[in-house]
């Protein structure tokens, strides 16, 4: 499944999608940066609460194909930017994290 | 603001005996603005990318990197970073004028912190950052002295 395809699923929300074709192939949750750092790998979804600028580095780092911010958090103010400007798709829903991660789970 | 400034250099190794060709990037870390936390990383990772470095050494160089950066963020007010790229390995050295690291053993430990609340709040202060630069790297040296700074050299085979 490629990222627009899950932006356009019901419960998703794009928030900024400069690179919608990249394909999504498995998922990785979490809100310690640190810990996601050490354990997010290329091309998953990573499913967090935390909308901090700092999101943007790690996946970028990490290579996720996509940040997914849970439980309706909408990202702060310069992340849509700079997510932009690297090439970070964000997608938004108001599923808690469980939920969207097993969602996402059986859709890809 | 004080961004992170990156110089490239293209030359001889002064480094080990091998005199080997390298290539040199160096930023200044800016310790003042947690919102560009991890652009020296980010860059590097690029500048690899373009070299084309294997991908799993550009990953463990950025996550090792990174969590460099943010230590030198979060304890020393910023610091500078060097990253030399050899044709069979990439070498960080992350320089600061911190406090210096009281005790390596236990920031060594994982889920060992003494970053401040705000920081936790950030997604920052797990207690990871020093384990996960050993975990990513093939060798780690930490140079410390209370009061003086940290350095911290990481290399990365591939």
């Amino acid at each position: 499944m490629t990222v627009k395809e899950l932006a356009e699923h019901e419960g998703f929300e794009p928030v900024c999608l400069p690179e919608p074709e990249r394909v999504i192939e498995g998922g990785y949750c979490g809100d310690l940066l640190s810990w996601v750092m050490g354990r997010a790998k290329t091309a998953q979804a990573w499913v967090t609460i935390m909308s901090n600028v700092n999101i943007a580095a790690v996946a970028t780092l990490c290579d996720v194909a996509v940040i997914v911010l849970s439980e309706n958090v909408s990202p702060d103010a310069g992340v849509r930017e700079t997510a932009e400007a690297r090439g970070i798709n964000i997608i938004k829903t108001p599923m808690p994290t469980f939920e969207a991660a097993a969602l996402i789970s059986t859709l890809i | 603001m004080r961004r992170a400034a990156c110089s490239i250099q293209a030359g001889s190794s002064e480094t080990g005996s091998d005199m080997s060709e390298s290539v040199r990037f160096r930023f200044n870390v800016d310790g003042s603005n947690f919102t560009t936390a991890g652009q020296a990383s980010v860059q590097v990772k690029k500048n690899l990318r373009e070299l084309g470095i294997p991908a799993d050494a550009i990953r463990r160089v950025s996550i090792a990197m990174y969590e460099g950066e943010i230590n030198m963020v979060i304890h020393a007010h910023g610091g500078e970073a060097e990253v030399i790229v050899f044709e069979d390995r990439i070498e960080i050295i992350l320089s600061d004028r911190g406090p210096g690291i009281p005790n390596i053993e236990l920031a060594m430990k994982e889920g060992y912190s003494t970053a401040p609340d705000n920081i936790r709040s950030l997604g920052f202060g797990a207690g990871m950052g020093l384990p996960n630069m050993k975990r990513y790297t093939d060798d780690m040296k930490i140079e410390t002295e209370l009061g003086k700074g940290t350095t911290i050299t990481m290399t990365v085979r591939f």
